[in-house]
């Protein structure tokens, strides 16, 4: 007890004139505590949300889809199941803008029925969206507007109807507006539909909504209709589920951003070791007379982790108060990817988990530095050359050691939707850290070794800084380079993806796609093109078909095997195929031999596989496959396999069907073409779609604003968490440049009483940080480089693309922030009187 | 004799070790320091004055030989056990006085019976501040007093607890002659007051010849252990006031 009122009072003795020193110590942690404090509640919030809106997630209390329209026996069922029903369908469609010519692929919803029954489309005005199906209108997506500056009054046709523009959708319940960035939605009427559209073969989704008197039992009821609509291949959802789906998807929305903004703690975390270690080094000789006067290391060393502890309460409760305020901020972050309005409340559970994470982090990190305090001699009492500080009890270095590696790992794995990508997060942390520490530590045996000899003195001083004891080469390296690296590798990235769809579309490549052309259209379209002097560059047949058995087993006989667990995606899906006799040069034969002509009357169809869906299917060449072509059966044997080069826009496909086999099925065809420009290309797809209103267009400058729109999107929401670590990082310079000061004061007023003027103190003090800023930008860009370069090798499997003058921009920015922090940091040093600091010293 | 020894050392050497090459410090010392004796070890700079301080105190280890400080063999006590039987028994004064900057005067005299878990220091504090003629400057921060005062606060803690022996580093090493002298007075007169056994590391041959005796280290070795006649060795059979 008297230890532990010893200790209390020599930590606020001890603290004095320091107090401020160790806020800005701790102050590193506040952006990492903040940024936990504000996702973790704003997901909590989020979860309310859902739960409090699940009704809207559906808009109906269960739906009913399928790609096609309901085969009769589910249209029995939706005949008995009753309540009230709405239909939709929802196809992809050119639209077309009378008022101005403008065409855009777009994505139609024809609706007949009441629905959403719960929740409800919110449209300027706001009665448009209560009055469009009577009045025959139209609602269309802002973005539309926009883009063809078009204003409600005016008119959309889809396929030969044309339809007054009644309101603009603002949102609509199931969806986010995200959504409409790569299909901008247009809602109708079901009666009165251009039925065209619908043609066999088009892409579109057939849904029946129903809403139920209260009391009626869903899961029963689907219990009982579940294995009709399993048997027809007819998707279903209920409110459960779908929240179910929204709560698992946001969750690891959140679960990500978290990690993000762990990113900035463990930041905090380094520079809490970092500044702790000064701190501690300037206290080594109070700790040292304690030891002599009778202290124990136990209380010495509570001493110091009461101040430790009590800082990074305070950053802590600092970073929560923080954290609150942030999370207001959040729903209007993500907004684009919400399902639902989140109404911010004060959520106290993730306050807490923010505070005693914060606390913890900080209490880690400090105690690395802190053990010296329990390894001083007293001995430096009396000799001033006994350095005992850096002798740290190895059993206790390894503890924490542990303790720190197997926090990260555990908080990675805890917020990793699987445990396999926590552990890879939290290894690639430790690879990012390890790397740029490890940079720095080569920089200090670099710059020793190779110390320029031949420099002006000032630039020598500043250069051997950068290896001298307590010099701040690693700190700065850690903050400073993981800052520069997170936000040039997401620029990189960006750069890449744009990059490799331009060169998708570069020079003699299609740009340019027509498709659900009906084979009756496909000669004049071919003529139009032509006419207006665009090449046809590939006229290709599509059939949709789906596989029943696969090497003599039925698809319900493979799912239900669970000893295998073979049952994949490439199964139940429905393949787009082709036939044709001979391979592009997108295609590579990896195995068999590729037939392009069918022999009516020998045994089965010989067809090509592409690799991956042959992998997922668990089939070679040899094997067979059995398929429903739109009603009837076909069975094939798998001759060859194929590499596919996806990258291309150009038609591809999993399979690939000889000649002579398929030419009656139903079908339609896609036309690629290449348009010299945006006007060329806007003027074919404006006349196509006047003319065969049922084919849709999509060009590559389309594609490219789409994917830019929505990268943007995210990109902003991961640089707006990797601020919280570039601040950090700024806070850990400040803080490094501040604890230094103290030993920067006494050199600078040894070298003013040795004859040094102002000038060649504040050139000694840039060429520091000069260097400093220069070499943690230049391995933060390294480092981002070659983590770019891996994600094109491997995760987009594109062609790597660099822009230097990004790298430029960044190296110059992070330099020029550096020696701003550094030198404002520094002012006043040459001021200082001599005397003062001399016999301070 | 024997029984009332404070200090015991026993073919005490020390030795550091630097790469492969060993320097010795201290050579095979063996001496006894008898309870209120005042005894000054003097010698030229690198003779082994502070490393020999050190080792009495219990502040380093030696390579060889051993230490009986009141009564206890040093070289059985773990670190903490020996910062106990400092706090116990043991005063210092230093040559760089080593007041704790963060503390006031008082706070930094306080600090070793505080150690101790004592109440109600702050009298004795006061006191002890006053005796060396400090108590209006009870609440200055040692940056705001000079040298000699720091030394007389300094001197003031080393007596706080009543230390049955008081180790001494250069304390005048720091002052200018005049300052010095003041210092000397005051550190032999409380010394004297409270009966403690004074060992004093100095290579001020004046302050030296003030104790009742002197040992001469020269390269590690005690080269003479000279009983002067200046001050008498107290009655071993006196026992000192606590």
């Amino acid at each position: 007890m008297s230890n532990l009122l010893w200790i209390l009072k020599m930590a606020v003795r001890d603290s004095r004139g320091s107090r401020g020193k160790l806020l800005l110590f701790v102050s590193s942690m506040v952006l990492g505590v903040a940024a936990l404090v504000a996702i973790s509640s704003f997901g909590e919030n989020l979860k309310r949300a859902v739960d409090d809106e699940a009704l809207t997630l559906l808009g109906a209390d269960l739906s009913i889809e399928n790609g096609d329209p309901f085969p009769e026996r589910v249209d029995v069922l939706i005949d008995s199941i009753g309540g009230e029903q709405s239909y939709r369908v929802s196809f992809a469609s050119m639209v077309f803008f009378p008022s101005n010519g403008g065409t855009r692929l777009s994505t139609v919803r024809a609706l007949e029925g009441n629905y959403p029954y719960y929740g409800a489309v919110e449209t300027m005005p706001p009665e448009a969206a209560g009055t469009y199906q009577q009045s025959g209108g139209a609602l269309i997506e802002t973005s539309l507007l926009k883009q063809f500056d078009l204003s409600v009054g005016d008119s959309v046709k889809v396929g030969v109807v044309t339809y007054r523009i009644d309101g603009e959708i603002v949102k609509t319940p199931r969806e986010t507006s995200a959504m409409g960035m790569l299909s901008p939605r247009v809602f109708i009427p079901y009666e009165g539909l251009d039925t065209q559209l619908l043609s066999r073969g088009s892409r579109a989704r057939y849904e029946m909504f129903f809403k139920f008197e209260e009391g009626r039992d869903v899961d029963a009821l689907v219990e009982d209709i579940e294995p009709v609509l399993r048997a027809e291949k007819v998707g279903f959802d209920t409110i459960s589920e779908r929240q179910e789906d929204w709560n698992e998807g946001l969750t690891n929305l959140y679960r990500f951003l978290n990690m993000v903004g762990f990113i900035a703690l463990l930041l905090g975390g380094v520079g809490i070791a970092s500044a702790v270690h000064v701190y501690i080094k300037q206290r080594i000789e109070t700790v040292a007379i304690l030891r002599c006067l009778g202290a124990r290391s136990g209380p010495t060393f509570g001493v110091y982790l009461t101040q430790a502890s009590v800082m990074g309460l305070i950053a802590a409760l600092v970073g929560s108060g923080l954290g609150i305020g942030i999370q207001f901020l959040i729903p209007q972050l993500l907004a684009d990817f919400l399902p639902v309005r989140v109404d911010i409340e004060i959520m106290w559970m993730p306050v807490l988990a923010g505070l005693s994470t914060g606390l913890g982090v900080s209490l880690l990190f400090a105690l690395l530095p802190l053990l010296a305090v329990k390894n001083t001699s007293p001995l430096l009492t009396l000799r001033k050359s006994v350095d005992t500080t850096t002798v740290v009890p190895s059993r206790w270095r390894y503890v924490i050691y542990v303790v720190l590696v197997a926090a990260v790992f555990g908080f990675a794995i805890l917020q990793a939707p699987v445990w396999w990508l926590g552990l890879a997060y939290g290894g690639a942390i430790f690879i990012v850290f390890g790397l740029l520490a490890l940079v720095a530590k080569g920089i200090t045996v670099f710059s020793r070794t190779f110390f320029p000899s031949s420099w002006p003195y000032p630039w020598r001083q500043g250069f051997s800084n950068l290896y001298r004891p307590n010099n701040q080469t690693v700190i700065l390296m850690l903050s400073l380079g993981l800052g520069t690296f997170l936000i040039v590798t997401m620029f990189l990235v960006q750069q890449i993806l744009l990059k490799q769809i331009e060169i998708a579309g570069g020079e003699g490549r299609p740009n340019l796609v027509f498709f659900d052309i009906q084979p009756g259209q496909l000669d004049d379209l071919s003529t139009s093109v032509s006419d207006q002097g665009l090449p046809l560059l590939e006229k290709v047949p599509l059939i949709a078909m789906r596989i029943t058995k696969v090497n003599g087993r039925t698809l319900e006989e493979i799912r239900q095997d669970s000893t295998r667990d073979e049952y994949t995606w490439a199964h139940g899906r429905e393949y787009q195929s082709t036939y044709r006799g001979e391979l592009t040069d997108s295609e590579t034969l990896v195995a068999g031999e590729f037939v392009g002509y069918y022999e009516s009357g020998s045994s089965l169809v010989p067809v090509s596989i592409e690799e991956d869906v042959a992998d997922e299917l668990g089939v070679g060449v040899g094997d067979s496959l059995e398929w429903n072509v739109q009603g009837l059966p076909v069975s094939t044997l798998i001759t060859s396999i194929r590499k596919v080069d996806w990258q291309r826009v150009q038609t591809n496909f999993f399979f690939v069907f000889p000649e002579g086999v398929l030419e009656q099925a139903p079908q339609f065809f896609v036309l690629l073409t290449r348009a010299e420009d945006e006007d060329q290309s806007a003027r074919m797809q404006s006349s196509v779609v006047s003319r065969f209103p049922n084919i849709s267009a999509i060009d590559l400058s389309l594609v490219l604003n789409v994917f830019d729109a929505i990268y943007s999107r995210i990109s902003f929401v991961l640089r707006f968490m990797a601020l919280f670590s570039i601040i950090t990082g700024v806070i850990v310079l400040i803080s490094a440049v501040s604890v230094s000061r103290y030993q920067r004061v006494g050199e600078s007023v040894l070298l003013k009483t040795l004859g040094a003027s102002r000038q060649q103190i504040i050139k000694i003090q840039f060429v520091e940080y000069l260097f400093l800023g220069l070499l943690a930008a230049l391995t933060g860009v390294l480092l981002s480089v070659i983590c770019a370069w891996l994600m094109a090798l491997f995760v987009f499997e594109s062609p790597f693309y660099l822009s230097g003058i990004t790298l430029l921009i960044a190296v110059l920015a992070v330099s020029a922030l550096t020696i701003a922090v550094g030198m404002f940091n520094s002012r006043g040093i040459y001021n200082r009187p001599t005397l003062e600091v001399l016999r301070a010293a | 004799m024997q029984s009332n020894s404070i200090l015991t050392l026993q073919n005490l050497s020390k030795t550091y070790t630097s790469g492969s090459s060993e320097l010795t410090v201290l050579k095979d010392v063996t001496l006894t320091i008898h309870e209120g004796e005042t005894c000054a070890v003097v010698g030229p700079s690198g003779s082994g004055k502070t490393t020999l301080l050190g080792l009495c105190a219990g502040l380093d280890r030696p390579s060889e030989g051993g230490v009986q400080l009141c009564g206890v063999d040093l070289n059985g006590l773990s670190e903490d056990e020996t910062a106990s039987l400092r706090n116990q028994h043991v005063g210092f004064v230093f040559q760089s006085f080593q007041l704790i900057p963060t503390l006031t005067a008082i706070e930094n005299i306080m600090v070793p019976a505080e150690l101790r878990g004592e109440r109600g220091v702050a009298s004795r504090a006061r006191s002890l501040l006053e005796a060396v003629g400090l108590l209006d400057r009870a609440t200055h921060y040692p940056s705001q007093l000079s040298g000699g005062e720091q030394q007389r606060v300094g001197i003031a803690r080393a007596f706080i607890n009543k230390p049955r022996i008081l180790f001494a580093d250069e304390p005048t090493g720091n002052l200018d002659a005049e300052t010095g002298e003041t210092i000397e007075s005051l550190l032999f007169e409380l010394n004297q007051k409270e009966g403690t056994t004074l060992v004093l590391v100095t290579h001020d041959l004046e302050l030296a010849q003030k104790t009742s005796r002197i040992i001469q280290l020269k390269a590690g070795k005690v080269v003479s252990d000279d009983i002067s006649s200046r001050f008498a060795i107290p009655d071993p059979g006196v026992q000192v006031s606590r």
